[in-house]
């Protein structure tokens, strides 16, 4: 099957990136999806709080979800639903199992990332003690309780204090779950204040900073856990150690963005955010393939992966009609080069719905199979790296590099694109960031080269709540310059 | 009290590796098998929490039962695993010294080794150690090199062998636990469980961390079992390849100490601790425990971090007041066969363990040891999706479309592959994720646990309340939707329900956030249709594959959680 625009997830990045890729032009744009059902995890996120921003109203998960996927549908944009993505390559295909295609291979102009991000588990973090039933993640419980109408237990403690964790502690209480206590081992809540208003202390549920569980107790099934006070290298103090019995334990202890997939195509990352590093454009280091949303990094709001998703789109449609249009003047070699794909296209020229997709053999994998296009861009061949300055939108272009400094956990984007007017911001390059630790009265600065280029004032910073900040594209350095991104005290 | 009598040549008490093991040897020939298990699957007991490494043998003192069974069992290991289709290595033992006084220790198992006839031992010097594992610290001084050592997955091995014996004719019965042992005349009469009496002249103790309790129902207290724990840290296998061979310390009085196992499904494996206990359920893993893993591997590996943790488990070792396996006909009660005191090398030594009973059974007299003519040895290996070439998978999702269906994301497990583990005797959610490895990875098992509930209750036609996470008491998730709220006393409370302490209104969004979740049905779970024409349609309520990752819009990383 032949694609312009290939996007990988239908959450609402996914959803965004496909809206904004017809919006911009782009043929054809397939939104692969490994649920039965487009929105990702907004269809469990039953509560409200999405699309203040972005609609200018209160919405559910579903009904974000639900006016993304009408909107996707209305722009013309494809799906396959129940479909898992099980490679990417650098040539731009992908390779998808769904029990309805069969194992689908799809050529694509570009690929958009959207894979979103996962809990981090139990094992990761060690805690001494039994493994028995009754411990899941929060988003794990979530699901549990608002799609398969099950409840885990009568009374919960909930380790780590993420948004998904105070969500689910409001959740779990209004089914008749008795919450005892929120325990977190940092000396500051991880999720948004909120939250922290609205899901606890709303509901009289306690919240413990700087405290950790120190002991799962229970064979078969949770029953009850340790907590104590940790001392300054978080390690819990055993004389403060009180037990809370309960039957369910919810983690809460971050997300981590999901690029398994990523990864093994080559697709450099960002040891701090875990996801890809990217362009202004949301452009990986992988020439034309694009990543938006919770894969790139950890977004506190879906109003925000929203816009990821409509730069990545925007950017993914041009650099597809960029491959198509030298692809124009190589068709015949094209057609003759990729053989599985251009029976596969023929089949779905002449309507071959479901059958057409089928494939039977997966021949023509090999990098001598690669179509022409996807190599005759500017010189510059397909899969390399943009650290060099390539980028399928354009050919050779020169990228600037933006740096966490002081006091900054990592920025989004790392990478932009110099004297690019293209972009979602226009003239205006919109830096994300997050804070290393909570601070009060300071300035956001940006700067290059000892220059101050734009200095932006906030009351207080926490790691829990992502920051931005834009600068004017037209002060930004050439050549080999840095822009830093720090956070000082006023 | 029993309302069903079976009758029965002999009866096996115990379905770990060893119990199984007997079974399926006595699968070979014309007799009528029970093999019982009291826990809902075979291997949850102590096999499930070994470490996998079969042994080369140089370890054990010679003479003993350890030493010619380990050696024994390890040159078995090959046939086993291929007739049986279980991922079997021979990876490479390294025993490290770190300093000259430890050099001496590796010349003491060489002698020793060679006296087990441990076959292509070798001393290395740490040029030699470290061109065959660049992994290894620089303090390492000289090795001493087993080739024949391996590494083998514990339960993979012990349900294939339930399987295999099954496939023969052997009556496999799980959640079993034996209640009495009736005697007649000095010998075994009938074994009895909560519901079913076992008449039966003949019965094999391989009751692991239990056997000297079933040895004293048949009067018999000849040995003590004495638990010793071990708690084991599995890595991501991301950092699999950090050793090839399994490393081992010189060892101590009491173990083999803590190793550095690449397991044979890719990942590392540290552990394990060794500390005595009273306690026969004490599956807790420690601080302490965790500290000193993590100390010794990293003494011998450097590059083994406690970062890449993504499981960690406790077992217990069915050791013994008795130096060895105790491997004998009782000396009180006839008719009774002891496979008990199984510890390290016990694993590599199960096969040979088996054929040393079966020899056993046959100088008592158990009569009627005649060949079973139809013995097939060969298991049918079940489907590892993800290890299949594209064009495999494509041909099998042809032939059955539950192939297609991806059910953990992180080690690529179809929906296929689930349903054949339960067809297989898998019945709880920690019997898939052993099989089918549903869960392993590094997610632990967030997106598919879920989505493995609801293909159990489907396949076993119980509610999915009634799933559990590996049998009695372990329930998941009991309670329907709004069954607690009743009992809360919240439903008499106010006709709105539970609501915020905030005045609604006070703060617009809270009385939003609760009057949306209450209006929202949880049953159905909230519908979001179809984006376009192709594509499967939004399906009914009951299916399997419903998805769930934690995404946008709520959730900031938190740093937090130990």
């Amino acid at each position: 099957m032949n694609v312009d625009v290939a996007v990988i997830g239908g959450g609402p990045a996914g959803l965004a990136a496909a809206v904004a890729a017809r919006q911009a032009g782009a043929g054809r744009v397939l939104i692969i999806e490994r649920d039965v059902r487009p929105g990702g995890v907004l269809p469990q996120c039953i509560h409200t709080g999405f699309g203040v921003k972005w609609f200018g109203e209160e919405l559910t998960g579903p009904e974000y979800a639900g006016r993304f996927v009408k909107q996707a549908a209305d722009a013309g944009a494809e799906s396959m639903l129940e479909t898992m993505v099980l490679e990417i390559t650098r040539d731009l295909r992908v390779v998808a199992v769904s029990p309805r295609d069969g194992l689908v291979m799809v050529e694509c102009g570009a690929i958009v990332l959207a894979m979103g991000c996962r809990e981090r588990p139990r094992g990761a973090l060690a805690i001494p003690g039994t493994r028995p039933a009754g411990i899941f993640t929060a988003g794990t419980a979530q699901r549990l309780v608002n799609i398969e109408g099950v409840v885990p237990g009568r009374r919960a403690v909930i380790l780590g204090s993420g948004d998904v964790g105070l969500i689910m502690a409001r959740r779990l209480t209004l089914e008749g779950v008795k919450v005892e206590a929120v325990v977190e081992i940092m000396s500051y809540a991880g999720g948004l204040a909120r939250n922290i208003q609205q899901c606890l202390r709303d509901f009289d549920i306690p919240l413990y900073l700087g405290h950790t569980i120190s002991r799962i107790h229970g064979r078969d099934r949770l029953e009850g856990v340790s907590v104590a006070p940790v001392d300054d290298a978080r390690v819990p103090i055993a004389e403060k150690e009180w037990f809370i019995p309960c039957d369910t334990l919810l983690l809460s202890v971050g997300l981590i963005p999901e690029n398994e997939l990523s990864a093994a195509c080559g697709i450099e990352l960002d040891p701090a955010t875990g996801g890809p590093i990217v362009t202004d454009e949301m452009e990986t280091s992988v020439p034309g393939i694009f990543a938006c949303g919770n894969v790139v990094h950890v977004h506190d709001l879906v109003d925000h992966v929203t816009e990821d998703g409509m730069v990545a789109g925007e950017a993914a449609a041009a650099a597809a009609a960029s491959a198509a249009a030298t692809a124009g003047a190589t068709a015949v070699t094209t057609a003759a080069a990729g053989a599985m794909a251009g029976a596969e296209g023929g089949a779905r020229a002449k309507g071959g719905a479901g059958a057409g997709t089928r494939t039977t053999t997966m021949t023509g994998t090999g990098a001598g199979a690669r179509p022409a296009h996807y190599s005759g861009r500017a010189g510059v061949p397909a899969g390399e790296g943009n650290g060099d300055g390539t980028s399928r939108i354009s050919g050779t272009r020169t990228l600037g590099e933006i740096r966490p400094g002081s006091n900054v956990r990592y920025v989004v984007p790392q990478r932009f694109v110099q004297g690019g007017e293209r972009g979602g911001g226009g003239r205006t390059l919109t830096i994300s960031l997050r804070p290393s630790e909570p601070a009060e009265n300071v300035v956001v600065e940006v700067s290059a080269a000892g220059k101050v280029l734009r200095r932006q004032r906030k009351e207080r910073v926490r790691p829990g709540e992502m920051l931005q900040v834009s600068v004017d594209r037209r002060t930004l350095p050439s050549g080999d310059g840095v822009v830093t991104v720090s956070i000082v005290s006023r | 009290m029993p309302t069903k009598t079976m009758h029965a040549d002999l009866a096996i008490i115990g379905a770990g590796v060893v119990g199984a093991a007997v079974a399926r040897e006595l699968a070979r020939y014309d007799l009528r098998v029970v093999l019982l298990e009291r826990e809902v699957e075979a291997a949850f007991g102590t096999s499930k929490a070994n470490s996998g490494v079969v042994h080369a043998g140089f370890h054990s003192t010679p003479g003993t039962l350890k030493a010619s069974l380990c050696v024994e069992g390890n040159a078995m290991f090959d046939d086993i695993a291929e007739e049986l289709a279980v991922p079997f290595r021979r990876n490479g033992l390294l025993m490290v010294a770190m300093s000259a006084d430890e050099v001496g220790v590796l010349r003491e198992h060489f002698e020793q080794g060679w006296r087990n006839r441990v076959p292509g031992l070798r001393l290395l010097d740490a040029d030699e150690a470290r061109r065959l594992e660049p992994g290894l610290a620089p303090e390492v001084v000289a090795a001493l090199y087993a080739p024949t050592g391996g590494v083998v997955c514990p339960y993979q091995l012990t349900f294939a062998l339930v399987e295999n014996a099954v496939a023969n004719g052997v009556a496999f019965m799980a959640g079993s636990p034996v209640t009495s042992i009736h005697l007649r005349d000095g010998r075994i009469a009938a074994v009895e469980t909560p519901d079913t009496i076992i008449e039966a002249a003949w019965v094999v103790n391989a009751a692991g961390l239990f056997a000297d309790r079933i040895a004293a129902m048949a009067g018999d207290e000849s040995f003590e079992i004495r638990p010793r724990k071990g708690e084991e840290y599995l890595l991501d296998r991301r950092v699999g390849g950090l050793v090839r061979s399994t490393i081992f310390p010189v060892p101590t009085a009491v173990s083999k100490g803590i190793l550095v196992i690449p397991t044979v499904d890719g990942n590392i494996m540290v552990g394990p601790t060794a500390e005595d206990t009273h306690d026969r359920l004490d599956f807790a893993t420690t601080r302490a425990g965790f500290e000193a893993v993590f100390a010794a591997a990293r003494r011998m590996v450097p590059s083994v971090s406690p970062r890449d943790i993504i499981a960690s488990f406790a077992g217990l070792r069915a050791a013994s007041s008795e130096d060895d396996f105790i491997i004998r006909p009782s000396r009180v009660v006839r008719g009774l066969v002891h496979a008990a005191g199984i510890e390290s090398p016990g694993l590599t030594a199960a096969p040979a363990i088996a054929r040393m009973v079966v020899e056993i059974l046959r100088e008592e007299g158990l009569v009627e040891m005649r060949a079973r003519r139809a013995f097939n040895p060969v298991r049918q290996a079940p489907v590892r999706f993800a290890h299949l070439s594209r064009a495999e998978q494509a041909s099998l999702i042809e032939m059955d479309p539950a192939f297609g269906r991806i059910v953990c994301r992180c080690e690529t497990v179809t929906e296929a592959e689930v349903v054949d583990a339960i067809r297989r005797g898998a019945r709880t959610v920690d019997g898939v994720k052993l099989r089918t490895r549903a869960g392993m990875g590094r997610c632990q098992g967030g997106f598919c646990m879920p989505r493995v509930m609801k293909i159990i209750s489907r396949e076993l036609g119980i509610p999915v309340e009634q799933v559990t996470k590996r049998g009695g008491g372990s329930v998941i998730s009991p309670y329907p939707a709004k069954a607690l709220l009743s009992e809360s006393g919240w439903e008499a409370e106010a006709e709105s329900g539970p609501g915020p302490k905030s005045e609604p209104g006070a703060d617009p969004r809270a009385g939003d956030v609760v009057g949306a979740e209450r209006a929202t049905p949880h049953r159905e779970g909230p519908r979001v249709e179809g984006v376009v024409a192709r594509g499967a349609a939004v399906r009914a309520e009951g299916d399997v594959g419903v998805r769930g990752d934690v995404g946008a819009g709520f959730g900031a990383r938190s740093a937090s959680g130990r």
